[in-house]
């Protein structure tokens, strides 16, 4: 049985859940009680489940995050709200120096269950700090999961994951995508949703995304079939730790492969994915692993922002590329 | 006189002109201009109004993607914006046009950023001394008070010299008084003795959290835990504004330290075009500071004091031609070249992004001309 949910109303659903099955998980952040969260994520639960359970914070995202390390250590599951990506930095110091070293600092005496909900990414028009994408910063420091979802019932699940993990989770949601609308079948729990998920086959080149760059990369596929060209899509879906094994299959099918993420190149999530196919996929690519991504300064004005976020053609050309230097 | 507001009220507030538009005396400060002048904080105040008015229609026409309106915060900016020498300097938030005003920046300038077509600003702070709109909530408390440390090495305050020793003034709101960064200027300030003004226009809601979800005592009584004067005064009330910041920039000239003003205000209009006020505080509510007005209060008391009728038609007709202004000069903003921002990243542009760049540009040219 399935329905059709926005990925925003599918977290506020698994959000729901979540606080229904444990009565200690406690959400926080701006604005999330009464207006229910800039984006509507946590709209209706603080009606519902009362402002202990609900709270609109001061405006103080290292407190944020800080309080909620002292509400773990007292046994409850908080999940924070970051409004935006860029407002993370203030809190970028409790994340790496608490949050993420406290279990390793007590031999796991200590838990930290604690979600970092991030809405992530450009497009939508937003001024200067508002289209980040921080999550390789995140994926880069030891003690930490991160996720991001890509459609609505993946969301659902993923965030009733998250909140039931003893670690601390970054969970990257495709701020552009909210709207998005799509099938959610909320009556199998899937095993995990914390996998790598071949969301298209195909045989000719391996697109590698996640978060909001996956329907993109579905898009680009589709135009991709149009001219007679196969492309499989891989959904993430986990960033940290990765979920590989699925890709280096692929690619050992394919031969080519495209990363393609909206954060700037250097030292991006492409980076790394590159050097790990390139160690365990090297005589089965045809052509070096390609990144598509933004480019390497600071997210630029709203007006040249599809410029700068990667699109159809220039994944596409990726692809050509990569398949020119294969002799394809 | 001092007067209560309701809720965290248990502080005075400075009050020179009354909501009906009445003067009133206040122990401490006074305003010593004339009718000449306060007609001209008239001007300056319907002018901002129609600014901001106009960008918030420009925004719900489409041609700016979000807009912050100060509607109701007028007093607040054009007083303490006029208190300013140019040797001053200011650290707004991305709210403060009417502050931008008073720096002569054109009102143009304000708008790119909003229009996706500027990276973070519009105009050249050192032509102004005023630095680029700050949308990180609380940030540029910090840069206030080092840029006031500056003023003291380079020997620019306490000479007496009217021309030379100069202040600084930061702008945040009762949301950001709850940061980090906030606290740790107002503390930091004190210590270095750091020439500089702390205006905190409290306008009730950062978004949609109301001041008592903030804080549990009034902002400005946080001053004297940091060691330093705090003055708390009616924000729609344009000439106790302009008193009360003018003494604290001349003790800050003078040398004397840094000062916490909490300007009482309201914000009347949504944080941005993007938030809907209605989820979260009544209409009773917002006609009651609706009554409070910062601009028809100081009509009214010009229009007593015998203010000549054509006035306030001049002053009309003027922001009438400059909201005109504004709007066909929005519309002809140009887009920006995301090849030429390649070049700001670095003061030089390093030969890895000139790759990038170049591919950008051969990306760009193989599709020039075809369908998107």
């Amino acid at each position: 049985m399935t329905e059709k949910l926005s990925i925003g109303s599918a977290i506020n659903a698994g959000l729901r859940a979540s606080m229904e099955r444990d009565d200690r998980v406690v959400v926080m952040g701006e604005d999330v009680g009464r207006l229910g969260g800039v984006f509507r994520v946590t709209d209706g639960l603080q009606k519902d489940f009362g402002d202990n359970r609900v709270i609109d914070t001061p405006l103080a995202e290292s407190a944020i995050v800080g309080t909620a390390v002292g509400l773990a250590i007292r046994g409850f599951r908080p999940v924070v709200e970051i409004q935006f990506d860029g407002f993370v930095y203030p809190a970028y110091d409790q994340i790496v120096s608490q949050v993420a070293r406290l279990s390793f600092r007590s031999r796991g005496t200590v838990r930290m269950p604690i979600v970092i909900r991030i809405p992530f990414g450009g497009g939508i028009g937003a001024v200067e700090h508002h289209s980040e994408s921080p999550e390789a910063q995140f994926v880069m420091t030891p003690g930490l999961r991160v996720v991001s979802c890509a459609n609505p019932h993946d969301a659902y699940w993923m965030i009733q994951e998250a909140v039931a993990c003893d670690d601390p989770v970054v969970f990257m949601e495709p701020k552009r995508r909210y709207w998005e609308t799509g099938d959610v079948d909320r009556t199998v729990r899937p095993p995990t949703t914390w996998s790598s998920s071949v969301v298209r086959q195909g045989r000719d080149a391996t697109l590698l995304a996640y978060g909001p760059m996956v329907t993109t990369c579905l898009q680009a596929a589709e135009a991709a079939a149009a001219d007679g060209l196969e492309l499989e899509v891989i959904d993430l879906r986990t960033l940290s730790p990765f979920d590989l094994d699925p890709v280096y299959a692929s690619v050992r099918r394919t031969g080519h492969v495209v990363v393609v993420h909206e954060a700037q190149r250097t030292l991006g999530i492409g980076a790394e994915l590159a050097a790990r196919i390139t160690e365990q996929c090297f005589y089965s690519l045809q052509a070096p692993v390609q990144r598509v991504t933004g480019y390497d300064m600071p997210y630029p004005p709203s007006k040249v922002e599809d410029e700068f976020l990667p699109g159809l053609d220039r994944i596409l050309d990726a692809v050509d590329h990569a398949r020119e230097i294969g002799g394809q | 006189m001092n007067v209560p507001i309701g809720g965290l009220a248990t502080a005075p507030m400075v009050q020179l002109l009354t909501a009906d538009g009445s003067r009133v005396e206040h122990p401490e400060y006074a305003y010593r201009g004339d009718r000449d002048a306060v007609a001209m904080l008239y001007r300056d105040m319907v002018l901002t109004r129609r600014i901001d008015t106009e960008a918030f229609a420009l925004q719900r026409h489409g041609e700016l993607g979000l807009w912050p309106p100060l509607l109701g915060q007028e007093a607040a900016q054009i007083g303490s914006g006029r208190a300013l020498r140019p040797q001053d300097y200011v650290f707004p938030t991305y709210r403060e046009h009417g502050v931008a005003w008073c720096r002569g920046i054109p009102p143009i300038a304000l708008l790119g950023i909003f229009r996706g077509v500027e990276m973070g600003g519009g105009w050249n702070p050192a032509d102004h001394n005023m630095a680029l709109p700050q949308i990180i909530i609380g940030a540029q408390t910090l840069h206030a008070t080092g840029y006031a440390m500056g003023l003291t090495f380079d020997h620019a305050v306490g000479t007496g010299d009217p021309d030379r020793d100069a202040a600084v003034i930061a702008y945040f709101g009762d949301g950001a008084s709850s940061q980090g960064d906030v606290n740790e200027a107002l503390s930091w300030s004190v210590v270095h003795q750091a020439p500089v003004v702390f205006l905190c226009q409290n306008n009730q809601y950062a978004i949609s959290v109301p001041l008592e979800r903030q804080t549990a005592v009034p902002i400005v009584q946080r001053a004297a835990g940091f060691g330093m004067p705090g003055v708390r005064v009616d924000g729609n009330d344009v000439l106790a504004v302009h008193a009360v910041t003018t003494s604290a920039l001349q003790r800050a000239r003078d040398g004397q330290g840094p000062t916490l003003i909490e300007a009482v205000t309201y914000r009347m209009g949504p944080h941005t075009t993007s938030d809907d006020p209605t989820r979260y505080r009544d209409a009773d509510e917002v006609e009651e500071w609706k009554a409070k007005d910062p601009i028809a209060r100081v009509r009214r008391y010009l229009q007593a004091e015998g203010q000549p009728p054509g006035f306030f038609t001049d002053v009309d007709a003027e922001a009438d031609a400059l909201g005109a202004d504004l709007r066909s000069q929005c519309t002809a903003l140009p887009d920006p070249d995301l090849a030429d921002l390649f070049d700001h990243v670095l003061s030089e542009v390093p030969a890895e992004l000139e790759q990038q760049r170049a591919e950008y540009v051969a990306w760009r040219a193989a599709y020039e001309g075809s369908p998107a």
